[in-house]
């Protein structure tokens, strides 16, 4: 599904550079529900960004859904990002639009029908839990109801793959568990999941496949992971 | 695609609405400049209206010895007006020329007593001569200092005037030209103001634009709301333009009637207003366009 090879990602700056990611080999099966782990600045934003293409590796190869990122054009990238679902840390809602028109808004852009639309998004909204919110903006939602319509949004169009760049961040703890469970419902319904985080309790808790990063490098990756320091 | 069309005006009449008093203050700032081109348009066409009329009130008189015939006169009249630079003769008969100056003095008893104790008529035959140009009176001028007919040519008021007139020629050119560069000036300095109120608009958007371009949003389909809202700035300020013009125009125009040289200035004004009303429209809306096509291409480069 997801396939890294050799990825390094070099920033210049000044006459000087960073390293935000070296050498990161891994391969991210169809339905995995993976966590990808490290302290702040290892790289884990880093990697989600090349992802999504919004970077570009110095070196490497990155294959995503049988496509090879280096070759989509840039015409091409709103189609290639439709096929994603993300999920930030700050939610990135659209704060003019309600929650409805949120994910209404990602359909659209992907053009699907206004008959696909009337039905999918009811769904998801149950899905989310905020059927009975769906016409609040973003400003009049918890942190844990927007970031739920977040999820609602990357659902919307069906993507293979949903990542998720610390969406518990801003979150207490009752509200991370919600999103952890619905994370988890959504990869039991057979999206590929890919969690970014730093929380250490989430990690040990789902006890499923973690690849850690520390200063860019990858030096850990288990089947049933925990988050050891 | 009009699927499409549908949902992009829908997307643009809702940001529109939704954001609130940053529209009205834009809709402000380009009604603003719309009055400031309206007015201007206006006072381009009084200005000319002036000038045109203070220009007829240009002519050259000849006057006719007191023997000269009439048919002589006519003939002279006739020669005149085959020269392409004048625009019409007028003939004056010596009992018009006692007519006009017995009305035009009828408030002064001793100017018509003493006419009354002359036993002929004393005023001239006259041609008054316009010119399509108030530069073009020398030309005349000389034709009539090498026509046949001079000797019954008694006096040509031309050379009088002739000074007034070439002031009033070059003051007439220098006016038109500077009030062309004025406009053009203004208009400039108006399109700028509106082209950066909506670009305050937009980027007041910047973060939803950056949002839409990860979710997948094409650009044109980003673009196109934009341009959405810039046509409903445009039009909405063009009614709000001609709403205040039109009370202010005819409070005005009585006023204005007074003390310059033209006629009824509402009454052109209103009877011209689809006119005003289209090139209003064409003009905010597409200052509309173009200044959030232009103004969003920063944001959507990544």
């Amino acid at each position: 599904m997801i396939q890294f090879k050799k990825v390094t990602k070099v920033y210049p700056l000044n006459s000087d550079y960073t390293i935000a990611l070296e050498n990161i080999t891994f391969n991210i099966k169809k339905g995995e529900f993976v966590s990808i782990v490290g302290q702040s600045g290892a790289g884990k934003t880093t990697l989600l960004r090349l992802i999504l293409k919004e970077e570009e590796p110095t070196d490497g190869l990155i294959i995503v859904d049988g496509q090879n990122l280096k070759e989509i054009k840039f015409k091409e990238l709103p189609y290639y990002r439709r096929k994603i679902g993300v999920v930030f840390q700050d939610y990135k809602l659209l704060p003019d639009k309600t929650a409805y028109e949120n994910i209404v808004f990602a359909m659209e852009a992907a053009g699907k029908t206004d008959e696909e639309i009337k039905r999918d998004v009811p769904e998801i909204l149950d899905l989310i839990g905020l059927t009975h919110r769906a016409h609040h903006f973003p400003s009049q939602l918890s942190g844990g109801e927007k970031q739920r319509v977040a999820i609602g949004r990357a659902l919307a169009n069906c993507p293979n793959v949903l990542i998720a760049d610390e969406p518990t961040g801003n979150l207490d703890p009752l509200h991370t568990w919600d999103i952890v469970r619905l994370l988890h419902k959504i990869n039991e319904m057979g999206t590929t999941v890919i969690l970014a985080t730093h929380d250490r309790e989430i990690i040990n808790t789902i006890g499923k496949r973690v690849i850690t990063l520390d200063k860019g490098r990858l030096i850990r990756d288990e089947e049933r992971g925990k988050y050891v320091v | 695609m009009l699927l499409l069309i549908k949902r992009i005006i829908k997307w643009g009449v809702k940001g529109f609405i939704r954001n609130g008093w940053l529209s009205v203050a834009t809709i402000s700032v380009m009604t603003f400049t719309l009055i400031v081109i309206a007015t201007l348009l206006m006072l381009n066409i009084v200005a000319s209206a002036v000038l045109k009329n203070i220009q007829e009130k240009i002519d050259i008189s000849v006057y006719f010895k007191q023997e000269a015939k009439e048919e002589d006169i006519l003939i002279v009249k006739s020669q005149l007006e085959k020269l392409t630079e004048v625009k019409e003769v007028e003939y004056v008969s010596q009992e018009e020329a006692l007519r006009r100056f017995k009305e035009k003095h009828k408030d002064n008893p001793y100017l018509i007593e003493g006419l009354q104790e002359l036993e002929e008529n004393p005023l001239e035959a006259s041609l008054n001569i316009k010119a399509q140009q108030p530069s073009q009176y020398e030309t005349i001028s000389k034709f009539l200092e090498g026509i046949y007919y001079q000797n019954i040519i008694d006096k040509i008021d031309y050379r009088q005037n002739k000074e007034i007139i070439d002031k009033l020629s070059s003051i007439i050119t220098n006016i038109k030209l500077v009030g062309l560069i004025l406009t053009g000036v203004l208009i400039l300095i108006v399109v700028l103001v509106t082209f950066n109120a909506i670009r305050i608009a937009i980027y007041s958007s910047r973060e939803e634009i950056k949002i839409m371009k990860l979710v997948g949003a094409s650009d044109w389909f980003i673009r196109s709301q934009f341009i959405v809202e810039g046509v409903i700035y445009g039009f909405i300020s063009s009614l709000s333009t001609l709403a205040i013009l039109y009370p202010v125009f005819w409070f005005f125009s009585p006023k204005l009637s007074r003390f310059l040289p033209i006629e009824d200035f509402f009454s052109y004004f209103h009877s011209n207003i689809w006119a005003f009303l289209i090139i209003l429209l064409a003009i905010s809306i597409g200052l509309g366009i173009g200044s959030s096509l232009l103004a969003i291409r920063k944001y959507l480069k990544t």
